[in-house]
């Protein structure tokens, strides 16, 4: 455990995030929709199993979020969930803010947070020791932040965003450890197939 | 000097995208671009809102194209030079119809240093990624180039970048 990487502020559960994504994973009955963001987000997400309604992000560092709410706007009936790191969201972190002006009621926003850009060697983020996403998330405006506590409570918050009335962001402090599989690089491919599984697209 | 009778430019792109059924436009702006913003944001057919980087607005609506709405982006010079990240891991690779108006400013008249030269990178950049674009300078070609654009890029599946240079829009000069 790196404690000298979180801040005072962030005192709830560290969990892991493949564990995390698959509780989530398991909950969607709905034909929702998941954007996974860079590196690990999607490599985790990918390995809970695909579905037809996941997007995995190959590049473009910090979109996930703004991916999402693309998704959320063009589909206001599906509920579309977005899995970003913290190092991800510091690099667009302007894109809270947007959000919190449109309140797109259908998005789910998770903050999968450790402190350090694990995939290129575990170096801390500039935000690890001093910052507090939740708390800078409610300050651009998403009331409706929160911590998880715990994986008991990071399953609630997901149900509860599930009848919100404006858009949700759950951090979830997460541990050091790389995602679990590896997603097949195949951009055209996932973008097709994700535009199938959102009934954009027939299949030829 | 337009006739009476002729569109101004920002007409022209505002009913080209209508006619294109392109309903979200986000933005950063710019001073040439204002009269249009103001006009989109007018017309209840669009979705339209600013941005804090240009590159949020393109991860926006490559989601939206996604699922199943089409958008456009609006921007300045500087504001593409932020891009190319996101245009060699998202736009292309995915094979997103990514619509951007890039307002040119820079050159014919530009009075800061800074924004000459980042002018200079725009070209190579969507050079070097074998990207579609096109620089509008004349009212009378304005409308076919933003309208067989806009289809191409849907119909092949490929970003396209619509320069809007000062010689269309009269550009930014140093007393605004």
């Amino acid at each position: 455990m790196t404690n000298e990487t979180h801040s005072p502020a962030r005192n709830t559960k560290v969990m892991n995030r493949f564990d995390l994504t698959s509780k989530l994973v398991a909950k969607l009955k709905n034909e929702e929709a998941v954007v996974g963001g860079i590196g690990n987000t999607n490599f985790d997400l990918w390995a809970a199993g695909h579905r037809p309604q996941n997007f995995y992000m190959l590049g473009s560092m910090g979109l996930a979020f703004p991916i999402a709410l693309g998704v959320a706007l063009a589909q206001p009936t599906r509920r579309v969930f977005a899995l970003e790191g913290d190092g991800s969201l510091l690099m667009q972190m302007g894109c809270l803010s947007t959000i919190a002006t449109l309140k797109p009621k259908n998005l789910t926003m998770i903050v999968m947070d450790n402190g350090i850009y694990q995939i290129t060697g575990a170096q801390p983020t500039p935000a690890a020791a001093v910052s507090d996403i939740v708390a800078i998330a409610i300050g651009c405006g998403l009331a409706n932040s929160a911590w998880a506590a715990d994986e008991e409570d990071f399953e609630r918050l997901v149900d509860q965003s599930l009848s919100a009335t404006g858009p949700t962001l759950i951090g979830a402090r997460i541990d050091d450890k790389p995602g679990t599989g590896t997603t097949r690089r195949d951009p055209v491919q996932i973008r097709e197939r994700f535009m199938l599984g959102l009934g954009v697209r027939q299949a030829l | 000097m337009a006739a009476a009778d002729e569109k101004a430019w920002h007409e022209v792109v505002l009913q080209t995208l209508k006619r294109n059924d392109i309903r979200l436009v986000p933005y950063v702006p710019d001073r040439v671009l204002t009269t249009l913003i103001r006009n989109i944001h007018a017309d209840p057919f669009f979705t339209t809102f600013p941005t804090a980087r240009e590159e949020e607005a393109v991860g926006i609506v490559a989601g939206a194209w996604m699922g199943g709405l089409r958008g456009a982006v609006l921007m300045q010079t500087s504001g593409f030079a932020t891009l190319a990240n996101v245009l060699a891991s998202l736009a292309i690779p995915y094979q997103i119809p990514l619509v951007m108006f890039v307002s040119e400013r820079g050159t014919l008249g530009e009075f800061n240093y800074g924004q000459s030269l980042v002018c200079r990178t725009m070209r190579p950049v969507l050079d070097s990624l074998a990207m579609e674009h096109h620089t509008a300078t004349r009212l009378d070609e304005f409308e076919f180039i933003v309208d067989r654009s806009i289809k191409q890029a849907i119909t092949t599946q490929a970003p396209v970048a619509l320069i809007l240079s000062p010689l269309l829009t009269g550009g930014k000069v140093f007393d605004k």
